[in-house]
């Protein structure tokens, strides 16, 4: 890629496309923000924000796919650009999981500060959502900027989340012994552990998509070394 | 030529045509240099490339097509089989019956239908005429031309139309049992359904010869070749499975191309 194609419009097509990831990455990455702030604080408006705000990231998923699909029919597209577009097909659906991540974080907020039980252990899972938006961003950052490099720093991080959510786990299920009372309110926190959790696994599929767009390589269903290997090649 | 290039087919294909180090003048201008390839048997390869990069000069070298023209002169080995078809020694005509040739546009001769397949095979084997009926209805059915045509074979080959003459062309090349085809942009002067259904044939021929084509059209290449050669200003650029090369091409030349950012 780089250099531009003999036809200006087929490089604005490419464009444009690519600024919408990075716009509809943007609203999703503000979505989970206010659905984390919302769970933290109660804030009653946040979430209804959030929940309001979710169709935004569904039309863009829709949106982008339809010009996916009209470059595909007026271009055929081949090599680089051929992944890039079936990168960014897959890469708005990942978005779109995490719109709806951050809309289902927001549902149980309002369901858990109800019931009035917020002394559970919102720090840990704050600081595990900490860890996944900064891994969307890095993987939106790894997309603008096709950088492999940072794209497997993501992969890489996911290990974290992966690990800070069984540990958030053990505490819950602690809690969930030593009082039984809480069950169902602990429940939703698993719900919203369990979305943060999620939303890490698509901020590395993003980040294999990008490997994907710059090596042509499928690093899916492998090993962190093997990702490695190929991204830094 | 890196032999890296040649790594894709080696994988227990058996190689019909091997050309090495390939050399090509029209006088005292160089079209090919250097070429080193291997055409796999019973598959389709395909050359694609700007215009004037050679493909066609590296197609028309196969069949010795250049030597009809003074000062046209090709250097290097390019082996059909083991022998090299470039020796001074080889029977250009036996060459040509086994490695038959169509063009872009149709050249149907002015005969009847029956006549333009009959034509070519009169002048390598005496057959009976019932053989000879029997042999230009296998030639047709190989073109799918067959059931358009069985009720007018004594009709002119020119009456047909574009497509309809292609595939008479096709079926005359292989009426004469060639091992080898090589269409160059057989479907450039054709609608879309004509294209269609020379692709198609193109598929079905591929399981009894090797075939090579020579296209402008990208997608053409992508759709009916199984290994594809990029080549740019006489060189071998990039030769690999098409798929891959359409893909993942190994070299940013071939991506350009292919991408059209060939400026």
């Amino acid at each position: 890629m780089g250099n531009e194609h003999l036809s200006k419009q087929y490089d604005n097509d490419l464009e444009t496309l690519r600024s919408g990831v990075l716009q509809m990455g943007g609203l999703v990455e503000a979505q989970i923000r206010a659905a984390i702030d919302a769970f933290s604080s109660g804030n009653q408006e946040l979430i209804e924000q959030v929940i309001a705000n979710e169709p935004k990231v569904n039309g863009c998923e829709v949106s982008i796919d339809n010009d996916c699909s009209h470059i595909i029919v007026k271009r055929q597209p081949a090599a680089g650009d051929l992944r890039l577009i079936m990168a960014i097909s897959k890469t708005v659906t990942d978005l779109e999981r995490i719109g709806d991540e951050a809309e289902k974080i927001a549902r149980m907020s309002r369901q858990i500060h109800q019931h009035g039980r917020t002394d559970l252990h919102f720090a840990s899972i704050r600081h595990a959502a900490d860890i996944a938006l900064s891994m969307l961003r890095s993987a939106l950052d790894a997309f603008a900027r096709l950088d492999t490099a940072a794209a497997a720093g993501v992969i890489r991080q996911d290990r974290a989340i992966d690990a800070e959510f069984r540990s958030i786990l053990r505490q819950l299920i602690t809690f969930m012994m030593e009082d039984p009372r809480t069950i169902s309110t602990v429940l939703e926190i698993v719900w919203v552990a369990k979305a943060v959790e999620r939303i890490g696994d698509h901020a590395k599929n993003i980040s294999e998509y990008v490997i994907y767009i710059v090596k042509g390589t499928d690093v899916r269903h492998t090993t962190y070394e093997q990702v490695e290997r190929e991204a830094l090649s | 030529m890196n032999s890296a290039l040649l790594q894709p087919v080696q994988q227990s294909l058996t190689q019909k045509i091997r050309v090495k180090n390939l050399d090509f003048y029209y006088g005292g201008f160089q079209a090919l240099k250097n070429v080193n390839l291997e055409i796999p048997e019973r598959k389709v390869t395909a050359f694609i490339g700007p215009s004037g990069c050679g493909k066609s000069t590296l197609l028309r070298t196969f069949n010795r097509m250049y030597a009809l023209y003074p000062n046209q002169e090709a250097r290097g080995e390019i082996l059909l089989d083991g022998e090299n078809i470039l020796d001074s020694g080889q029977d250009l005509n036996r060459l040509r019956a086994k490695v038959g040739m169509v063009f872009q546009k149709p050249t149907p001769f002015p005969m009847s239908i029956h006549d333009n397949i009959a034509f070519g095979v009169r002048l390598y084997e005496r057959l009976s005429p019932r053989q000879m009926d029997e042999r230009v209805e296998w030639a047709l059915r190989k073109a799918a031309l067959w059931d358009e045509v069985k009720d007018k074979l004594r009709q002119s080959g020119t009456s047909l139309s574009g497509g309809q003459q292609q595939r008479l062309c096709i079926a005359r090349a292989i009426a004469v049992r060639p091992e080898v085809l090589l269409l160059d942009e057989p479907a450039s002067a054709l609608d879309p359904i004509s294209t269609g259904r020379i692709e198609e044939l193109v598929h079905e021929l591929k399981e009894d010869y090797t075939i090579v084509i020579v296209t402008h059209n990208m997608q053409q290449a992508a759709r009916v070749s199984d290994y594809t050669a990029y080549m740019y200003l006489g060189n071998l650029v990039e030769f690999g499975v098409t798929d891959e090369l359409f893909i993942k091409p190994k070299k940013k030349e071939t991506e350009d191309y292919i991408t059209g950012r060939f400026g």
